[in-house]
């Protein structure tokens, strides 16, 4: 059945991708048993209402059962409700031949006398007056209602939304046009989960702490849950795994630095109390590992659900761009590099280069998920003509399910990359990683022994203050303005 | 440390080429409660490296888990033993101690419950 979905308006990018995951996790594609369902192309059909922009907070989308939609609803970060469409119009007349024609089967089993139900009205791209609601709920009165209202806790929810043309759109196309929907809710989200968890209540914070929303999107990307078993093999403060434990899952984390995953700032400020705070239960695991020395037993394999990380690329530092800008350039994927560029990919200024960070955290991942696992990490980008290279990092073992760019500043964004593990991990791959390590070891070794470690670790990070104004064409304005 | 953690890890050193299990040398063992799930227990049983887990667990003071690798059956057939299977596994917290390649001897530090697995002499 098709429900209209409406999103919050930002982070456009990641909304698709986001709601797809989470159809995945609750089932809407079916059995997760059968053996072709890794491989599978786990993509909705997805509609767009009339002249609307696909930027547009509202969408229509096909899911198989309504319960898969409430879940999905009550789950998700950026879609603020599901709905079951009555009537959609250019005008109220026209909604109303809408709803009317609507079949009945489908609007009495919510209308009885015995139910309590409530109206809300909610308007996109201008504001409504309390008695201009009013109006519009007596308008709706060709609905049969039989039941009470009751504005606290009713048994169904029924909205009436309506979008407007926004003349202030600096010469770009209006995401949406005027159109009126009306609709029986199926599910809103959570928003109050952002607050709770905002990085300023955090009792340990470290500089490249990743916000809530995003830690929660990423979780969800990763489809934690509870019974998996989740990895950040750079887990710093542990931000991200504190999001993968809300939703249930078991974490695991490592991290370099010792200072950071060991000591925090005391006995009550440190990794473990970032769980405690929010009553969340702590991470079964916690040790010191460098990522390219990875210490898990040999034939150790298939053990996380996912794995999900912001890796250490350093290019978000302030003072060690010019590797960066080099390093970020050339890149195409880890796995082709021409050798005799090499060289050049590899700065001596450059602390864990961005090449050998992406191959060593596709091999670990490679290995260390289960079978339809899923990657989930950062990846940056370097925007040059505005245009946003779209070369990304690629392993046999996985396919690339979703990208979701953020922009940090002009020149710079990041790129949320998902991946699913859908090939076993073979020994010819084992020995084609471990000769490429062969070949970057040499000089990671040097830059741990140059005492770089510390001042690569917690370099500061600017990305978030950022200007983030110029962007593509199309987006200019939305991205601008939320990311 | 948990034992799930110490099942997973093993020496790192260049050259070591049996750096598993990690001899557990304790100071100090204290529990720590996690909440029990049972599809979790179901998914991670056979990937335990058996041996090394009943013989670590009898090390840290716990001598319930038998030394043969029990049949998968008994997960879903027994519930005392998933319990205690699931204690063993996640309860029993290494806090201070240290983990010792069983090759060259090389010792990895467990403080405050973090095994420290990269080992550079001059900072730490
Ligand atoms: C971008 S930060 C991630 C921060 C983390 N998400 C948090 O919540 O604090 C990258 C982290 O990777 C760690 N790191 C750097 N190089 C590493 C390596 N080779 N192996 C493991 N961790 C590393 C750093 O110490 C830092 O904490």
């Amino acid at each position: 059945m098709w429900y209209l979905c409406v999103f919050y308006h930002r982070l456009l990018d990641y909304r698709i991708p986001e709601f797809e995951s989470l159809a995945d996790l609750f089932g809407a594609f079916g059995d997760k048993r059968s053996s072709d369902f890794n491989t599978q192309d786990k993509v909705l059909q997805w509609r767009l209402p009339k002249h609307h922009h696909p930027d547009s907070p509202f969408h229509f989308v096909h899911l198989p059962y309504e319960d898969v939609a409430r879940k999905i609803a009550n789950r998700s970060i950026l879609v603020k409700g599901i709905y079951e469409l009555w009537g959609e119009g250019n005008d109220f007349e026209e909604l109303e031949e809408a709803v009317k024609s609507y079949p009945d089967e489908r609007k009495l089993p919510y209308l009885e006398y015995e139910s309590t139900f409530k109206i809300t009205v909610d308007s996109f791209g201008k504001v409504l007056s309390l008695q201009e609601q009013n109006e519009r709920i007596q308008g709706l009165s060709y609905i049969p209602f039989k039941g009470r209202v009751n504005l606290k806790n009713p048994d169904h929810n029924f909205w009436l939304m309506e979008t407007d043309e926004n003349e202030t759109n600096n010469g770009l196309p209006p995401v949406v046009k005027r159109r009126i929907f009306f609709g029986r809710e199926i599910g809103v989200a959570d928003r109050k989960l952002i607050p709770m968890y905002q990085l300023k209540t955090r009792n340990y914070l470290g500089p490249t702490a990743m916000d809530a929303e995003m830690a929660f999107l990423m979780a969800n990307q990763a489809q934690a849950a509870p019974g998996k078993l989740v990895y950040d093999p750079f887990v710093g403060t542990g931000s991200i795994l504190v999001s993968a434990a809300h939703f249930g899952a078991m974490t695991m984390g490592a991290d370099i630095d010792i200072r950071v995953v060991r000591d925090g700032r005391g006995p009550d400020c440190n990794v473990w109390s970032n769980f405690k705070q929010y009553g969340l239960p702590m991470p079964i695991g916690l040790l010191r590992a460098d990522n390219n020395l990875p210490p898990w037993r040999p034939g150790l394999k298939e053990v996380f659900d996912g794995i999900i990380c912001d890796p250490p690329y350093g290019v978000r530092a302030g003072g060690r761009k010019s590797g960066g800008r080099k390093l970020l350039k050339g890149i195409v994927s880890p796995y082709t590099v021409p050798d005799d560029k090499r060289a050049d990919h590899i700065p001596s200024t450059a602390a864990y280069t961005l090449v050998e960070c992406v191959h060593d955290l596709l091999d670990l991942a490679a290995r260390m998920l289960i079978m339809g696992g899923r990657l989930v990490f950062f990846y940056p980008v370097l925007r040059e003509d505005g245009s946003v290279e779209t070369h990304f990092p690629e392993h046999p073992c996985f396919k690339l399910v979703a990208t979701s760019e953020q922009m940090l500043s002009s020149r710079y964004s990041r790129v949320l990359l998902t991946m699913v593990k859908t090939s076993l991990y073979t020994e010819e791959l084992a020995l084609a990683a471990r000769i490429k390590h062969l070949e970057f070891r040499e000089n990671h070794l040097k830059w741990l022994e140059n005492g770089n470690l510390h001042s690569s670790v917690f370099s500061p990070a600017d990305a978030e203050s950022g200007d983030s104004k110029v962007s593509k064409e199309s987006k200019l304005k939305y991205r601008g303005k939320y990311v | 440390m948990r034992l799930l953690t110490h099942n997973m890890l093993s020496s790192n050193i260049k050259g070591v080429t049996n750096g598993f299990p990690l001899k557990i040398q304790v100071e100090k063992v204290v529990e720590k409660q996690v909440e029990i799930n049972h599809d979790f227990l179901r998914n991670i049983f056979p990937k335990i490296d058996w041996k090394a887990f009943s013989d670590a667990s009898r090390i840290m003071g716990y001598d319930e888990m038998p030394e043969e690798p029990p049949e998968p059956s008994v997960l879903e057939l027994n519930v005392e033993f998933l319990g205690k299977f699931h204690h063993a596994l996640l309860e029993l917290h290494l806090e201070e101690g240290a983990l010792l390649c069983p090759e060259t001897g090389r010792k990895f530090p467990v403080n405050k419950g973090i095994p420290n697995m990269l080992l550079l002499e001059d900072k730490v």
